[in-house]
């Protein structure tokens, strides 16, 4: 993470550098970002809405509201809903989040569709500012303006509340405002999802939720030093990335090596989204919170939409490399793993790896365990976890953390055995790479 | 090596598309609350009495409300320690009021009185802020609260019987800090603790730990109307 930092800052100095001096030379400044959005829609006819469709429209904007998981993001750790204030650590600097609730003064009370809709598909605040990508509108571009009008009523009938947060600790030179606005206009192009004709309404459906509401590529993609997501200028996104500001790495969901679903079931996909537990895997870290916070309030038929989606994505991955014969040195490593796990981890996940599938996840075959890089499995190692209490899966069954109990290099073993027993082919991992993701955990 | 390639063979097979969601054989597990619980038992003791290191509180037996209200405020940001914060993170309140009913019906012995190594004036001072609390100070007696015999006024009162010292030096140290770990909320029992020196908690702890935890049921104890309005927030927060 150090070194994606540093290299972050030093790529984004000459970047910028490089463009103010063309536009200097071209006498032009960084000017507006989206001279190429659209005009907004006029809205007409909204001022005699009865009250019973205004319920409606309320309710439609609560339930498209959790499925982009507005409040997961808009409220710090045991806050009010929608006050904000949560911080949301980057290489950038920490972020931290607005109030949106209809407070006058210190949240959106005094904005209008309008305003709403210029934050949400433009990333605009409603004085004109221009606002971090941290707020997901790279993505949120793609929602229609009826659902945004939705959101908006959803959020001004909550009740007000007055809370100012402190504004965010953004780092030089990322806090010049020119270089945002630049690399918005490099980045970021405004516009609704527009339908695939030769797709099935429900396959519309699933990409818009993934692509627009749903955000899964603001964690499940590649960004470039510049915290821009790879090949948003056309393509599928989705090919998996390490998060920002965290040890955790979300897998590609174009890759049946990673979490790709072109290989499962529709209900299977759909069960994972909704329960936070399948046959084959079980949530944790930022996708069970994505899991409980969003996806769980999924009608089946929007969660089969979108597993439609996901399942139709096309492959985009090689086969890993084999990973390289395994010498006497390594396999002193993995029998003292297998001596690790036969104490730690037999009892829940078998001793074959087979698991308690949907209650304790299998480890054989689990591609959360042979995936590169291995963080997701160390961090699963070194704080344990439950899945999240769902209303598929209230009471989830849990692991204990290790951190306490085993070193580092243990973990490394009984990791290791695990990536190469039971028909698993993995790399073996090091100690250095269980003590980098100790970050955090105290 | 050749078993090796067997199992490879044995796997292409099982994971050949189609055959990949057919479950064979599984971990055969109990739908119990002690099952469940595993994670938990790894720091703090097979059955809920204190662990191994005597820095994990017990929790068999205590009062539902108060095993509650923790494990919600570790959850929540409210009482900081990492490692359960991380582990709670995405559990909803009636999971965690399963696992406090779960604990709190656990009938466990506790461990014999730690041997208490207090000079004749810090025993007497422990017992006078426990019996008598300090008027001066606006603190009420302990027993007041946490029960003639010490051990809790449900359901949302402890005892403080049968707790390592270690663990109440900790929690002391928390609320007079008054910051991250216990004292970020505004209750009744931080503001006591915030007003208590380091003589008071280290007599205190050394006191209460030495104490044999008298074996009767305590469960009928009540609280005053006085304590439970100075109290007031926990009790409300709990019937949220
Ligand atoms: C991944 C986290 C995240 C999610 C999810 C998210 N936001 Fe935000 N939002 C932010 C951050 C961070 C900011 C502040 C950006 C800045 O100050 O430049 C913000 C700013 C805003 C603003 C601008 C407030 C102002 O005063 O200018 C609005 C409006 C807003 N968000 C609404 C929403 C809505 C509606 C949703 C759901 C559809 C949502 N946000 C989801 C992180 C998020
Ligand atoms: C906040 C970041 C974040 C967002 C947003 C997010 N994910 Fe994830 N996702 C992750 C991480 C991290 C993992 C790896 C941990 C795990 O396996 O649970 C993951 C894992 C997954 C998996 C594999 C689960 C498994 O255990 O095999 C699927 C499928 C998935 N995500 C789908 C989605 C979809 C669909 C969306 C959008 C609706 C989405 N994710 C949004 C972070 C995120
Ligand atoms: C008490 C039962 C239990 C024990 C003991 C246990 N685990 Fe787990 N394990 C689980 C559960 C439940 C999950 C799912 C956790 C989640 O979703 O957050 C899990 C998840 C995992 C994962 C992530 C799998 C995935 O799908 O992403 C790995 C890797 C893992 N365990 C390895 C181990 C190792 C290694 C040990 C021994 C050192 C161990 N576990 C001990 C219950 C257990
Ligand atoms: C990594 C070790 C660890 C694990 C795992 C763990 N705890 Fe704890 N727990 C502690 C420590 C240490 C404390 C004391 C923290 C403090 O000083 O405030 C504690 C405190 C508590 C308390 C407060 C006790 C009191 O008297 O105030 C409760 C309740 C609790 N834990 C319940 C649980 C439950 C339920 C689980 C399983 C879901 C669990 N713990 C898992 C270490 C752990
Ligand atoms: C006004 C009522 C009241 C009085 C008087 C009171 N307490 Fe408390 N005490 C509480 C409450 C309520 C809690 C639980 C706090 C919570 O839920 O976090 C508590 C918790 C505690 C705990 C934590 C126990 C654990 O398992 O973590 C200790 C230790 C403690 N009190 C010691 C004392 C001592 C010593 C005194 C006398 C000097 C005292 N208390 C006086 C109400 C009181």
């Amino acid at each position: 993470m150090m070194k994606r930092g540093s290299l972050a800052v030093i790529l984004t100095l000459v970047t910028v550098l490089a463009i103010l001096l063309v536009l200097a030379g071209l006498g032009l400044s960084p000017g507006p970002a989206d001279s190429t959005s659209m005009p907004p829609e006029e809205k007409t006819g909204t001022t005699a809405a009865d009250s019973g469709s205004l319920r409606l429209r309320q309710e439609r904007g609560r339930y498209l509201a959790q499925l982009a998981n507005c409040m997961g993001c808009h409220t710090a750790q045991g806050g009010q809903p929608y006050a904000g204030g949560k911080e949301l650590p980057t290489p950038f600097g920490t972020f931290i989040t607005s109030n949106i609730t209809p407070d006058k003064q210190t949240g959106i009370g005094n904005w209008n569709e309008q305003d709403f809709w210029k934050a949400l598909h433009e990333g605009k605040s409603r004085d004109g500012r221009p606002l971090y990508p941290a707020f997901p509108y790279t993505e949120y571009t793609k929602i229609s303006r009826e659902d945004s009008d939705a959101i908006f009523s959803h959020l001004q009938s909550l009740a007000p509340v007055a809370q100012e947060n402190p504004s965010g600790r953004i780092q030089f030179p990322y806090n010049f405002q020119p270089l945002l606005s630049l690399w918005r206009f490099i980045y970021f192009k405004p516009g609704v999802y527009q339908a695939d004709s030769g797709q099935s309404g429900e396959w519309n459906r699933g990409a818009y939720l993934v692509q627009g509401l749903g955000h899964c590529s603001a964690c499940h993609a590649e960004r470039n030093p510049l915290g821009a997501v790879v090949g948003a200028a056309g393509g599928e996104t989705l090919g998996g990335g390490q998060i920002m500001g965290s040890n955790w790495y979300a897998p590609s969901l174009t890759s049946s090596f990673e979490a790709g679903s072109a290989g499962w079931p529709l209900d299977e996909i759909a069960r994972l989204l909704t329960t936070g537990v399948s046959l084959k895997a079980a949530t944790s870290g930022p996708m069970a919170d994505v899991v409980r916070q969003s996806l769980q309030h999924l009608t089946a038929e929007d969660a089969r939409a979108m597993a439609v989606y996901l399942k139709s994505l096309p492959e985009s991955a090689q086969p890993p490399p084999p990973p390289q014969a395994i010498n006497e040195q390594g396999r002193a490593w993995l029998e003292r793993g297998s001596a690790i796990y036969e104490k730690h981890c037999k009892d829940c996940h078998g001793s074959s790896g087979e698991g308690a599938p949907g209650i304790y996840p299998p480890l054989a075959g689990n591609r959360g365990v042979v995936m590169t890089p291995p963080v997701n499995a160390i961090r699963s190692i070194l704080i344990g976890g439950y899945p999240p209490s769902t209303s598929g899966n209230p009471k989830p069954y849990g692991m204990p953390p290790f951190a306490q109990v085993l070193r580092d290099d243990e973990v490394a073993m009984v990791l290791s055995y695990i990536r190469t027993a039971w028909g698993n082919a993995a790399s073996l991992v090091t100690r250095d790479q269980v003590d980098k993701s100790r970050v955090g955990l105290h | 090596m050749k078993t090796f390639f067997l199992m490879m063979a044995i796997c292409s097979i099982v994971l050949a598309p189609g055959a990949e969601f057919a479950v064979a054989a599984a971990v055969d597990v109990p739908d119990t609350m002690a099952e469940r619980v595993k994670p938990c038992v790894a720091c703090h003791g097979s059955e809920g009495v204190a662990g191994k290191d005597s820095f994990y509180p017990r929790l068999a037996g205590k009062p539902k409300g108060y095993l509650f209200n923790q494990l919600r405020d570790f959850r929540d940001g409210r009482r900081y320690y990492r490692p359960m914060a991380l582990l709670l993170e995405n559990l909803s309140d009636e999971y965690l009021m399963e696992m406090a009913s779960h604990f709190a019906d656990l009938k466990q012995p506790y461990p014999p009185p730690e041997p208490a190594s207090l000079t004749p004036g810090e025993a007497a001072l422990a017992r006078r802020l426990i019996e008598n609390g300090d008027s001066a100070r606006n603190i009420p007696a302990c027993v007041e609260c946490h029960g003639k015999a010490l051990m809790g006024t449900p359901p949302f009162i402890p005892g403080l019987l049968g707790l390592p010292r270690m663990y109440m030096v900790a929690q002391f140290g928390a609320w007079r800090s008054g910051g991250l770990l216990r004292g970020r909320k505004a209750d009744c029992m931080s503001e006591i603790g915030k007003q208590l020196t380091v003589e008071e908690t280290n007599a205190l702890a050394a006191w209460l730990s030495s104490r044999p935890v008298p074996e009767r049921d305590f469960s009928v104890a009540t609280l005053a109307a006085e304590m439970a309005q100075r109290c007031g927030d926990i009790v409300r927060s709990s019937a949220e």
